[in-house]
């Protein structure tokens, strides 16, 4: 939660309120990867707390991505639950844009371990890199359809435990 | 001094700017919409599964498109981006003609789109510094999107010209679709006010002279036939305000469900 803007108007146990509000929302999965919370996805782009009214502003990963209701509506039924706040306004906003550099170190591991090789850390410019075996860890692997079950994945298959896996595309 | 309009509201400080930006929008969106609805009209019948899926996605990608700008047109003018999206007739929209087209056989839904996401790349470029902050913003997102669209068709189209009868149908393909590009640079690429507005950083005309030679460039590594419509381009007057049976038909399909009960709430 490094984004997170500071909050000049806490009353005396705001950072704690604030903590809880940022512990809420690790629970908020993907609908589409449920490994990972908004949070590991680096959809979180701030958060408000103010007199017990929490503003969260996301970042959406693609425009179309028929996820983003259902995460608006996750968000806001999480974050009632929280102690101290009683209402909750949820924002998408598209600056900076989401980008997969914004995923966290621990999300990229968590896609791993779901078996969905994470994307580079860094965009090569426009050259599509090829990830690594999910599940061996092989470098030889090669792209079988660009498009996969979601408009964030790629198909790829590897070589060396043979094995067809999904990777995460660099946007 | 040209304007920078960060927010909605402040577009009526700039004479005459919502309304260009509006007319631009409803044609980005417009475009968007009426190709995502072809492109999902593959659904379970493309000729193979990673073309099954890829139209699946992208047809998501491009709806997506389509309703980002729908909600930047509802901003500024009030209107409901459903009610824009749906409820407007054949007459009322601004796609480019050569969008609304019956699919044909997949050698001409490649080559279409290929034609149209290097068009839409060019505009998109176009728009990252556009003065409407809003569209700029997404801009920047839809390019990042687009350019796997145009990664795959440029696949796709390379394999399929490679001989025997698909090669036969891609050049089918690329003499049928030459007499309808033009429409894709009618509308407000000939209007000068968005460029002098810098809503657009690029002309009509900059864009098409950079689609005919980057298209012509790639047809002919791939051994394909440039036909004269695609090295050189003439906008079409008519091409975005002109609509044959074929939108008709996309719009009664597309616009069913709403019908039955546009104050529904989905």
């Amino acid at each position: 939660m490094s984004r997170t803007e500071t909050e000049p108007n806490l009353g005396p146990d705001g950072q704690d309120l604030r903590s809880r509000v940022e512990q809420a929302l690790l629970d908020v999965q993907d609908p589409e990867i449920p490994a990972l919370s908004i949070v590991d996805l680096g959809m979180v782009n701030s958060m408000r707390c103010e007199n017990g009214r929490v503003t969260v502003s996301l970042t959406p990963t693609f425009l179309g991505c028929p996820a983003l209701a259902i995460i608006q509506h996750q968000v806001e039924r999480r974050l009632r639950q929280v102690e101290g706040i009683h209402s909750v306004e949820v924002e998408f906003v598209f600056t900076p844009p989401w980008t997969t550099e914004r995923i966290s170190p621990v999300g990229r591991e968590k896609l791993r371990e779901f078996g969905i090789a994470p994307p580079p850390c860094v965009l090569a410019s426009a050259q599509l890199a090829k990830p690594a075996c999910p599940y061996c860890g092989s470098e030889e692997t090669r792209l079988e359809n660009l498009f996969g079950p979601t408009a964030c994945r790629s198909l790829y298959y590897c070589e060396h435990c043979r094995q067809p896996f999904e990777a995460m595309k660099p946007v | 001094m040209a304007p920078v309009v960060s927010k909605p509201a402040e577009v009526a400080l700039h004479p005459g700017y919502r309304e260009v930006v509006v007319q631009f929008l409803t044609e980005l969106a417009d475009d968007e919409l009426t190709l995502g609805h072809r492109d999902s009209e593959w659904l379970g019948l493309a000729p193979d599964i990673e073309g099954d899926i890829a139209f699946s996605s992208i047809a998501q990608d491009e709806v997506g498109h389509a309703a980002f700008c729908f909600d930047r047109i509802a901003e500024l003018t009030g209107q409901e981006a459903d009610v824009l999206a749906f409820a407007r007739s054949a007459a009322e929209r601004r796609n480019a003609r050569l969008l609304e087209r019956e699919n044909g056989d997949w050698a001409e839904t490649i080559v279409r789109h290929y034609l149209y996401d290097t068009f839409d790349r060019l505009r998109l470029q176009a728009l990252v510094e556009s003065s409407y902050r809003p569209l700029a913003e997404g801009a920047v997102k839809m390019l990042r999107e687009e350019y796997y669209h145009r990664l795959h068709m440029q696949t796709v189209l390379a394999r399929l010209g490679r001989g025997g009868e698909a090669r036969e149908r891609v050049e089918r393909a690329l003499y049928a679709l030459a007499d309808e590009v033009g429409s894709l640079f009618a509308g407000s690429l000939q209007d000068a006010r968005l460029t002098d507005l810098r809503i657009l950083r690029a002309s009509g005309n900059d864009i098409a002279s950079a689609w005919c030679e980057q298209v012509a460039a790639e047809l002919e590594d791939w051994g394909l036939p440039v036909p004269a419509g695609l090295r050189t381009v003439r906008p079409a007057a008519d091409g975005r305000t002109v609509h044959g049976a074929a939108l008709q038909q996309l719009l009664s399909e597309m616009a069913e469900v709403y019908h039955t009960d546009p104050q529904a709430t989905w």
